[in-house]
């Protein structure tokens, strides 16, 4: 078996704040990921959801090194990214895209369709013309060659979103990160989209990080899901049983929180109702981060921080007192 | 059959704008009775938010609004400005995505929803803090009384929704309009907030219009339910009745995009929504509709029993029949 396409080994990004106000000087950290590792095959998604603040989006951008992480390694086909200086990390790029959540601002106004979607050749310095291979991106995306003379006001946030997604393939990446692809659509339009994921991954066989808060899309593409709470991963594995056994109290409950679009199953099933919010980054609980709002937490989740532990359904997660 | 205390007949409203007239609202009906909560759903654009602005007398004066809504009896198309600011806050109160808007960043929170008591009730200024106190209590606020001496930014997002809930019920309105109350919060809070929504619909007897895009959300706590496209009622009725057998292909099609267990492709519906500047002739949905036939581009459908829905489709019975998609 080959190795698998990306490795992320205790990823760990910090962001300073920095507080000059008065007399007073203060340095406060947020805390956005702690020690996040996964791995990835050639050809699968391992979705990433999460609430606000679970540092799901920093980690997606650590991976191309959009940021930089603070420690840790994102080992890519056998690169070390952490070593690559600017150049050799450009290059590289050629084989990692990103689709951002907001298809408004992700495409310049001023700029065609096609120049947008062509711009990654001229980025990685591939010269000639790509008019041909701008409209068979159109057309893989489902949109019209004949788009290309378009300017990004013309489209709707659908048909931007495709767009986004022909850029992201101009250059036959092997990973595609996708962060929130589909949050600003309608849902009537948001499954044309999920559908063309699955299709291009059948056809183009790349990886895909799929980022979400929305889990009933995540269930839908992922392979493997991993549930982040507070800058942790606190459950992963392969999406059946992540779904249908959570181990995780934040599991259990999250999946419990979202309404089902089925008023005899959503009225008749229990629901766990998580107290408060999600505590600040900057200053995130002792030992297990969920106990300020965990029903099952004891002493020993206030003193000791939970490992990642392989459950019986095969998935792992990090709690004292896991669901069975 | 309980009576309606919010009743909108044929509201229709127009803005104009620079390209020329456009009608966001075309002759929607809806019915709020005491104590139920409403679901309103649509895509962005539908008019789900328009036809409640609307209602409430909110939209800046370039739209045209004409029909009628009946409020406890008394009508608020072309009411005076002074009827309409004595039924907002007092009969008819409505809360918003963004909480953070809704509030004053220099004014205590306790102050704010004293203002509110005060602008409808004569009231002195030290029962109306305790009232201000005990509605934050019943929203779910932890100490009420400390946090009533705090500003907006020291609440999280939760926090400040139930804040603004606290604020629109304080003069026990008949109806309570909330506008995608929980689209900007997490999903473990947007459960929160949904509860604190049905407890004051269960204690104070409430009625509630939730507008929202997320048919979850409705089969979750709704009662009846209104699905809305291109500016048009296009289907509604229980929300039992409306999730076990959608009779308009429109809502069919919302249902059969959700993702859902155990389904290995998803189904779009194809196209997007009209552009309101030059709306279909016919019915809205016609150009995305699988089923669309030449009669439906011709004439407006409009909403007619169908089971025990009202919907607007001219192929209704057919189409149940066939057990088309």
């Amino acid at each position: 078996m080959s190795s698998p396409l990306l490795q992320v080994s205790s990823l760990v990004k910090h962001f300073e704040l920095r507080k000059n106000t008065g007399i007073r000087k203060s340095k406060r950290i947020v805390q956005a990921v702690s020690d996040v590792s996964f791995t990835l095959e050639r050809g699968h998604t391992l979705g990433i959801v999460g609430e606000s603040g679970s540092g799901k989006t920093t980690v997606g951008r650590c991976l191309l090194r959009l940021i930089e992480p603070t420690s840790g390694s994102v080992i890519f086909d056998g690169n070390d990214l952490s070593g690559l200086d600017f150049e050799e990390m450009r290059i590289l790029r050629r084989r990692m895209q990103i689709v951002f959540q907001d298809p408004f601002a992700s495409l310049d106004p001023k700029m065609t369709v096609g120049a947008s979607i062509a711009e990654p050749f001229t980025v990685q310095g591939i010269s000639g013309n790509h008019d041909e291979k701008v409209a068979e991106l159109l057309q893989l995306v489902g949109l019209a060659s004949d788009h290309a003379k378009r300017f990004p006001h013309e489209f709707s946030g659908g048909q931007r979103q495709r767009i986004g997604i022909a850029r992201a393939l101009a250059l036959e990446p092997d990973l595609i990160v996708l962060d929130e692809p589909v949050s600003a659509l309608d849902v009537s339009i948001q499954a044309g989209i999920v559908n063309l994921f699955g299709d291009l991954q059948k056809r183009l066989g790349m990886s895909y990080v799929f980022i979400a808060h929305d889990l009933s899309v995540v269930r839908h593409i992922a392979d493997e899901v991993a549930v982040m709470y507070l800058g942790k991963i606190v459950e992963i594995g392969a999406k059946d049983a992540v779904y249908d056994h959570p181990t995780h109290p934040y599991t259990k409950a999250l999946l419990s929180a979202v309404p089902i679009a089925n008023p005899t199953t959503e009225r008749s099933r229990k629901r766990i109702m998580l107290e408060g919010d999600v505590p600040s980054p900057v200053n995130p609980p002792s030992g297990c981060r969920f106990r300020t709002r965990c029903w099952k937490a004891q002493a020993l989740c206030e003193t000791s921080e939970p490992a990642l532990i392989v459950r019986p359904t095969g998935q792992m997660s990090a709690c004292h007192f896991p669901e069975s | 059959m309980a009576e309606s205390v919010l009743s909108i007949r044929d509201l229709t409203v127009t803005f104009n704008t620079p390209v020329g007239p456009l009608t966001a609202v075309r002759g929607v009906d809806v019915d709020v009775r005491a104590g139920e909560i409403v679901g309103v759903v649509g895509e962005s654009g539908s008019g789900k938010s328009v036809t409640f602005l609307a209602a409430m007398g909110l939209l800046p004066k370039r739209a045209h609004v004409t029909g009628s809504v009946v409020l406890d009896g008394q009508e608020l198309i072309g009411a005076s400005p002074k009827l309409l600011r004595s039924v907002r806050g007092r009969l008819l109160s409505m809360i918003f995505q963004d909480p953070l808007s809704a509030l004053n960043p220099v004014h205590r929170v306790g102050d704010q929803i004293v203002e509110m008591l005060k602008a409808h009730q004569k009231m002195s200024q030290k029962t109306a803090f305790a009232k201000a106190i005990e509605l934050l209590d019943i929203v779910g606020i932890p100490q009420p009384d400390e946090r009533a001496k705090q500003y907006p930014h020291e609440f999280s997002g939760g926090m400040r929704q139930r804040v603004v809930i606290a604020m629109a019920i304080a003069n026990n309105p008949k109806v309570l309009v909330a506008d995608e109350p929980t689209t900007a919060l997490d999903v473990t809070v947007q459960a929160q907030i949904l509860e604190v929504v049905q407890r004051v619909q269960q204690t104070f007897g409430t009625a509630v219009v939730l507008i929202t895009h997320d048919l979850g959300v409705i089969a979750r706590v709704a009662d009846r339910v209104n699905v809305m496209y291109a500016g048009r009622n296009v289907e509604k009725g229980s929300v039992a009745s409306l999730f076990e057998h959608p009779s308009h292909p429109y809502t069919r099609g919302l249902l059969a995009s959700l993702p859902q267990e155990g389904i290995e492709r998803l189904q779009p519906i194809s196209g997007f929504p009209p552009n309101m500047l030059a709306p279909p002739p016919g019915c809205g949905f016609a150009p995305r509709c699988p089923h669309a036939q030449q009669a439906c581009s011709e004439v407006l459908p409009p909403l007619r029993g169908f089971l025990d829905l009202e919907t607007a489709c001219i192929r209704a019975e057919e189409l149940s029949t066939e057990g088309a998609n």
